[in-house]
């Protein structure tokens, strides 16, 4: 059982991501923010940024 | 001594012994043992334990060795006693919003169970001398083993180990830092809007190597940033994750970096939480007087 999970994955470039997590594709960085806050209350995790075009949401444990 | 002159001493011993689980009981800012009904439990088993303590020393001075069994029965009941009450806290813990942390429990049961030894103790003590002396050395002996009780109970504190000062919390891009140490990265503009107003950033300096190695016992971080989270309120709800208490060591020195959310941000009561933060049993290390060839 993993520790720690990526839930979701924002970006505005969708052809550089691939795997298991949902990615949410969003065409400006403000729509990124506005998709990563709602999904951050909704799930209780934490965003992080990778790089200004990139979010993920990840699920701490502990 | 007959059975009407040992009535005596064993009532006293019984009193010194619950008196001293009294001296030894303290609800205060941190609300354990819990008001009313935790009091009680903790006063009836000091109680129970100052009995068995007093009942021992008749028995065994009329020679009936069987009777130090059931001290050690007491000591199993006070066993199962600690586990139940590490069981309790941990269950509760997990309704916080900035846990204790496992090592802080761990102490508190502890304490538990050790006190009860320590009234057990002072009966045991107090009853021998009344008995083979005479009432009054048995007073005089219990009124020391009190001090000696209530000596016992004070540790040391953050204050004693490291020394304190206020870190800027800095923000650049995604990532928050208390003076030069990274604490985390933050992906949410909102989110670093809200760590930029409220939080506080705090720089814990060891004093010395054990300091240090103390310092960096994850227990002994939880129980800060839960103390000053338990005094000065915490600006944290269940669904806002990143608005989280965290300590962040700085690898090249020991020194650790806080980042709190305080409800009243005021700088100097929460250096002065911090100083009183206890230092934990268990994060106690002595790295200095192991031998390192």
């Amino acid at each position: 059982m993993l520790e720690e999970r990526i839930l979701a994955v924002i970006t505005t470039t969708k052809e550089r991501i691939g795997g298991g997590a949902p990615i949410f594709i969003c065409d400006t960085e403000e729509e990124m923010h506005e998709v990563a806050f709602q999904l951050e209350r909704c799930l209780d995790s934490s965003v992080h940024e990778i790089s200004p075009t990139l979010l993920i949401v990840v699920k701490h444990h502990g | 001594m007959d059975k009407d002159l040992i009535i005596l001493p064993v009532i006293l011993g019984i009193l010194f012994g619950t008196i001293a689980r009294l001296f030894m009981l303290r609800t205060d800012y941190r609300q354990y043992p819990t008001y009313p009904h935790g009091r009680i439990i903790h006063i009836a088993l000091g109680f129970i334990a100052a009995f068995i303590g007093s009942a021992a020393v008749p028995a065994v001075m009329a020679k009936d060795w069987s009777a130090v069994t059931f001290l050690g029965l007491a000591a199993q009941q006070f066993r199962d006693v600690r586990n139940m009450e590490r069981n309790t806290l941990q269950e509760l813990d997990k309704m916080e919003l900035v846990p204790r942390g496992a090592a802080y429990i761990e102490g508190s049961a502890r304490a538990f169970e050790g006190r009860n030894y320590l009234v057990m103790f002072t009966s045991i003590i107090t009853t021998l001398v009344s008995a083979l002396a005479n009432i009054w050395w048995g007073i005089a002996v219990g009124i020391l083993l009190l001090f000696l009780d209530k000596i016992n109970m004070s540790g040391k504190t953050i204050s004693h180990i490291a020394d304190i000062e206020e870190g800027r919390v800095r923000i650049e891009g995604s990532g928050i830092y208390v003076d030069n140490i990274f604490i985390m990265n933050v992906g949410l503009k909102a989110d670093r809007k809200v760590i930029e107003e409220r939080a506080v950033g705090i720089i814990v300096r060891p004093k010395n190597a054990n300091a240090n190695v103390t310092l960096a016992n994850l227990g002994q971080r939880q129980a800060m940033l839960h103390d000053v989270s338990n005094i000065l309120g915490v600006y944290r709800d269940t669904g806002e994750p990143m608005l989280v208490p965290l300590s962040k060591r700085n690898l090249n020195d020991g020194s650790l970096g806080l980042l709190l959310f305080p409800q009243e941000r005021e700088i100097n009561q929460v250096i002065a939480v911090l100083k009183q933060v206890p230092v934990l049993e268990s994060a106690v290390r002595l790295p200095s007087e192991a031998y390192r060839g």
